[in-house]
């Protein structure tokens, strides 16, 4: 009988350390990796091609629906594709709280990042501490937008709303008691900005404890340590961007080398990994916690003392406010040309990026002088990302594909668009 | 930032001068065109001159030009009939029809690079000879990143790679007929699934629903942001 060395498995796409909808052929030597085939586009729903049949403004909540994890990033690549195009800016106010809002994202996807990450490997209780710092993130989500996830909060020239006076308070139910009520309220009884600085304050102590449930920990390490090594000129021929590019020691942040939004008045630091394993792309990113905690904090000092506009006062872009619609006739104008026929751009074409979460998002729009998009491309961090999987698993046992798909920080919906 | 992208313009045209078809600087953004029998000349050179030296490939971009400045609505006349096109057909042969009509250059690839080295990107964009059978050369030996980009682009839009080691549909269902990011490729579809009971399996028929358009497209004359664009260069 012949000997059958090779053997395909299937690994997903319901798999629950499949982060969601991958489909992964892995053709197998035994138990060591000789080929990934990453099948993607389970999730594909077309983003690009909807904007091509919407005016500029009606895709701003299909950005949030890309990585679902980190929404406003998202949003801020598309805006400020768009605010290029226009050769507008927003108010200086609006950029410290779409700085104060990235950042609140960068923790919000690390956070979900870490849990699932540690889920994967093994270790259960990580990922119920992370969404108990989550929560209070999308509390914050909630009381600006409205909406917990999908925030659909910045706009081209600045953000939907400034951030509110008040958070909204917990509620009595048969759940919890009055003591419960009183000490989860106990945070929110100030503005937005009050709890998001009693957030800042607590949220170092968090990171150190988790930090304690992994960092030293030998099973996380054993796990983690010389996976999926990556070194630096392979990490910048495969496309990798943001804590995939520093965790092989290249110091490339585009908060720092090409500054938007207020990153270049605030003061904070770039991780940067040795080895270009998974256990330094952890290192990197519990780090990038710390140090977005500390940008959040400086904003919620400047925005404390800097009132002001937050969104552009061109209502040819902007819809007017909702009291000078109901008497003034301009402004009624404007907003019923805003909602029916959105804004043209000029000619031409852009491309604009940012550091999201997960790496470099960008968006490309060729505009054809029409109030849509001719043709949007979202350039997505985690496609260049799955597409080194076979790269990075290679050689690798099969239970290290699950570390190594942890270590990207792969969500779906930005790879199949 | 400019003045940079300016220097680096004139290095780029001093260097390749009969390889570059055209270069612009907008929005501060340097888009070189070639043409694709030079794509992988021009690319090489791109990478590996120091002053260039752009080590990564951040994007590869299929776009259909097929319905470029093409608007719904007509602003100089005052008609106020809805110009929703509905004349699309699951009829392969009618859609290739119109496709006839188009003149010049339908699809491009747009690549874009980013300099970690030196800090700065450039745009790279090739139109495909031909409208039929549009074929570009693979710079997937340059740059390993762009292995799957291209697969995305050949599957959207049906922009052929030559050279590509692997190139297979990545987005689109198993199975999937058509390219769906081409601009008479319907917005809806072409086909619908639905668990046909009597068959006892999924089955795929034509799009019930009609295509509708909420927003018209227009393209306004007045670009009061184009000016505003112009003295920031």
């Amino acid at each position: 009988m012949p000997e059958i060395r090779n053997f395909t498995l299937n690994f997903g796409p319901a798999h629950p350390a499949a982060h969601g909808v991958l489909r992964l052929v892995l053709e197998m030597d035994g138990e060591v990796i000789q080929r990934a085939d990453p099948h993607v586009g389970l999730l594909h729903r077309g983003t690009e091609k909807l904007a091509e049949s919407k005016p500029y403004n009606q895709s701003i909540g299909y950005m949030d629906r890309l990585d679902y994890v980190s929404m406003m990033c998202n949003e801020h690549g598309y805006v400020l594709a768009l605010e290029k195009m226009l050769g507008i800016e927003a108010p200086i106010r609006a950029q410290y709280i779409r700085t104060m809002f990235d950042e609140i994202t960068r923790i919000l996807n690390h956070l979900l990042w870490i849990g699932a990450h540690a889920l994967d490997v093994g270790a259960m209780t990580m990922f119920l501490y992370a969404f108990r710092e989550r929560e209070d993130l999308m509390d914050v989500y909630e009381a600006v937008s409205g909406a917990r996830l999908h925030a659909t909060y910045y706009r081209p020239g600045g953000v939907y709303r400034d951030l509110p006076d008040t958070m909204p308070l917990h509620e009595k139910s048969r759940w919890y008691s009055d003591a419960d009520i009183e000490r989860l309220n106990q945070t929110r009884s100030g503005s937005v900005l009050d709890f998001i600085e009693d957030f800042t304050n607590r949220f170092p102590g968090c990171v150190d404890e988790y930090e304690t449930l992994l960092t030293d920990n030998r099973i996380w390490k054993q796990r983690l340590v010389d996976i999926g090594i990556v070194s630096p000129e392979r990490a910048l021929q495969l496309g990798l961007t943001g804590a995939m590019l520093r965790g092989s020691g290249i110091e490339w942040d585009l908060r720092k080398k090409q500054p938007y939004a207020m990153y270049d008045q605030v003061d904070f630091d770039i991780p940067v990994g040795v080895n270009g394993d998974s256990y330094d792309r952890y290192l990197v990113r519990i780090e990038e916690m710390r140090q977005s905690n500390k940008i959040i904090k400086q904003c919620v000092d400047w925005l404390r003392v800097n009132p002001g506009s937050v969104i552009h006062h061109d209502h040819k872009i902007t819809p007017p406010n909702r009291e000078a619609m109901k008497g003034d006739m301009e402004a009624l104008i404007h907003h019923f040309k805003l909602a029916t026929e959105g804004y043209c751009l000029p000619e031409g074409e852009a491309y604009a990026a940012i550091e999201h979460p997960k790496g470099e998002f960008g968006c490309y729009i060729v505009s054809d002088g029409a109030n849509k998009p001719y043709r949007l491309k979202i350039r997505a961090p985690g496609f260049a990302h799955m597409s080194a999987m076979d790269e990075l698993t290679k050689g690798h046992m099969l239970a290290d594909v699950v570390t190594i798909i942890g270590t990207m920080d792969i969500v779906f919906g930005e790879v199949d668009r | 930032m400019s003045e940079a992208l300016q220097k680096l313009d004139t290095h780029i045209a001093d260097s390749l001068s009969s390889k570059i078809q055209e270069s612009k600087i907008a929005l501060n953004e340097l888009t070189i065109e070639v043409l694709p029998e030079n794509l992988i000349e021009v690319s090489t050179f791109l990478r590996d001159d120091a002053v260039c030296g752009f080590e990564q490939l951040m994007d590869v971009c299929g776009v259909d030009y097929l319905t470029y400045g093409e608007s719904e609505w007509d602003t100089s006349g005052s008609s106020f009939a809805r110009g929703v096109k509905r004349e699309f057909s699951f009829d392969e042969s009618e859609v290739n029809e119109s496709d006839k009509e188009f003149e010049g250059k339908r699809f491009a690839v747009v690549i874009h690079l980013l300099s970690i080295k030196n800090n700065h990107r450039i745009r790279l964009k090739t139109y495909c000879e031909d409208n039929e059978f549009p074929v570009v050369d693979s710079v997937t030996e340059i740059w390993n990143s762009a292995n799957w980009f291209e697969r995305e682009a050949f599957d959207l839009f049906g922009i052929m790679f030559n050279g590509h080691p692997d190139l297979r549909r990545i987005l689109t269902d198993y199975g999937f007929s058509g390219h769906p990011f081409r601009k008479d490729f319907p917005l809806i579809g072409q086909v619908e699934m639905r668990y046909d009971e009597e068959q006892k399996r999924v089955v795929y028929e034509p799009v019930s629903i009609e295509p509708r358009i909420l927003v018209p497209r227009i393209i306004r004359d007045d670009q009061r942001f184009s000016a505003a664009t112009e003295v920031e260069e």
